[in-house]
């Protein structure tokens, strides 16, 4: 699977565990990186803002911030799902919120996500599933493997929780995979 | 990029929504609309859209469904509650200088934000010179919120919420309970109003002092957004507060010179005294 087609995003999910793998992908994220980035994390709904984002803030080096209703997209910049909505994403270039019922118990759903992202990117859109111990994703990375995009997960075999990237692997039998190392190795070259 | 056929069936099925039963889901956001409907479709059994849009056409029973599903009815009493202190420390005090007030709750859904507004209103006091319109175009949804009977598993989480919002008095003061139901009381529907009217289709109907309107707007695309924005601009009287959900604000609006950030970060907005 060698994509020919240029990259312009890039969505991530991740849940229980995956936020050192994060970490690691994201400092390796030059500040130069083209791609958009989206990310949907599992975290409690209790949260008033996304925690999550100034811990990453303080790892990376392409802009950052948590995921508002109807912002514009822009290039190299990476948005974070906000707690206790869905994010979408618009073939007319903004971000979507929606407070829709959970998906698989979760909301923000990592399905919804790259689900609208496939639609809105067709095969310019890779897809990364970290560790996480429910089998969302499995759906979305279908829907981007469908769409001509690409799909990475976690080696199931070292992640923390292995559920999640098992569910997509049985979904995208030609996924990708390898440590948060070689993730961020073939997003940097992407 | 999308699959094309799949994009002109959707067009032509909300085209026939409006056209034939004048339900305008034409400028909602595109990804959250295809999500339901493909949802919708796969649970009515349709191979594809244009067979759905068969059965829309042609069967009766498959309209109210398709309403059903595609106006989401996901709320909760006191929801965010750092909304509803805000409105309590920072509105209500404002309010209590007016002779009499008008309050909009905006997509109501099944009643749960108006039963907060009233609770809270009665609390501060203002309850009798006030007259509330809480409107929605989801029939079955203004039903249950003139019924105002709730499931008992939810009433903990109701009662959680009241309380951090800063509520005087216990939540079950204003329900009596019987076969894992919690009834609210009818005497916090004395002075409200529950009718249909569409955010995209109708007009604006009073002089509001304040409007609450949450998660509605982020199922709409940005024009019409700003189009019900003007809306509640031109349904506000002069420094009347607008309230919206918490991931919700002008920023992105070509509306938002009408309005005052008025408590920042709950989105409590002040219409601007131009
Ligand atoms: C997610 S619920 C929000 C309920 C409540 N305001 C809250 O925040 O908990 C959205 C509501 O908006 C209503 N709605 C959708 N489109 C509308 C429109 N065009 N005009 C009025 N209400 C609408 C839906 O029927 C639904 O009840």
């Amino acid at each position: 699977m060698t994509t020919t087609a240029h990259i312009k995003a890039v969505v991530m999910g991740g849940s229980a565990g995956s936020i050192a793998s994060l970490i690691t992908i994201v400092r390796e994220l030059p500040a130069a990186f083209e791609p958009s980035v989206f990310l949907t994390v599992h975290v409690p709904p209790s949260e008033k803002r996304n925690v999550l984002v100034d811990v990453l803030r303080s790892h990376c080096d392409i802009a950052i911030g948590e995921a508002e209703d109807k912002q514009p997209i822009q290039p190299g910049t990476l948005y974070v799902a906000p707690s206790d909505y869905h994010l979408l994403v618009e073939s007319s270039g903004v971000l979507s919120l929606s407070s829709d019922e959970p998906v698989l118990f979760s909301r923000p759903s990592i399905d919804v996500l790259f689900e609208s992202a496939a639609d809105a990117y067709g095969e310019a859109l890779v897809g990364i599933v970290l560790s996480g111990a429910s089998s969302d994703g499995a759906h979305g990375s279908r829907a981007i493997q469908d769409a001509g995009g690409a799909v990475m997960v976690e080696d199931p075999l070292s992640a923390y929780a292995s559920v999640m990237p098992l569910a997509t692997l049985n979904a995208c039998p030609g996924a990708r995979v390898g440590s948060p190392g070689q993730i961020a190795t073939y997003l940097k070259h992407l | 990029m999308t699959d094309k056929i799949e994009e002109l069936e959707i067009t032509l099925l909300l085209e026939a929504l409006y056209q034939r039963f004048h339900y305008d889901f034409r400028s909602y956001s595109k990804a959250s609309i295809k999500r339901r409907l493909r949802q919708l479709r796969e649970r009515l059994g349709y191979r594809n859209f244009s067979a759905m849009l068969e059965g829309l056409l042609h069967d009766a029973a498959i309209f109210p469904q398709v309403i059903s599903y595609l106006t989401v009815q996901v709320s909760e009493m006191f929801r965010d509650p750092s909304y509803f202190r805000a409105l309590r420390e920072h509105v209500v005090p404002h309010l209590r200088t007016y002779p009499s007030l008008k309050v909009w709750i905006a997509g109501c859904s099944s009643g749960e934000e108006f039963y907060s507004l009233a609770i809270l209103f009665r609390e501060e006091g203002l309850e009798q010179k006030t007259m509330f319109y809480a409107t929605d175009i989801n029939p079955g949804a203004l039903e249950a919120a003139s019924a105002g009977v709730y499931n008992l598993d939810r009433i903990r989480g109701f009662t959680e919420n009241h309380q951090q919002s800063g509520g005087r008095s216990s939540l079950s003061d204003y329900y009596t309970t019987a076969y894992g139901k919690a009834s609210f009381d009818r005497t916090l529907r004395d002075r409200v109003v529950f009718s249909d009217h569409s955010l995209v289709t109708d007009a604006v109907f009073g002089e509001m002092h304040l409007i609450s309107c949450r998660n509605v707007l982020i199922y709409f695309d940005s024009a019409l957004q700003d189009r019900t924005l003007k809306l509640f601009s031109d349904s506000l009287i002069r420094k009347g507060f607008l309230g919206l959900g918490s991931k919700e604000s002008l920023r992105f609006s070509s509306e938002s010179g009408s309005f005052l950030d008025y408590v920042q970060g709950e989105r409590i907005y002040q219409k601007r005294d131009l």
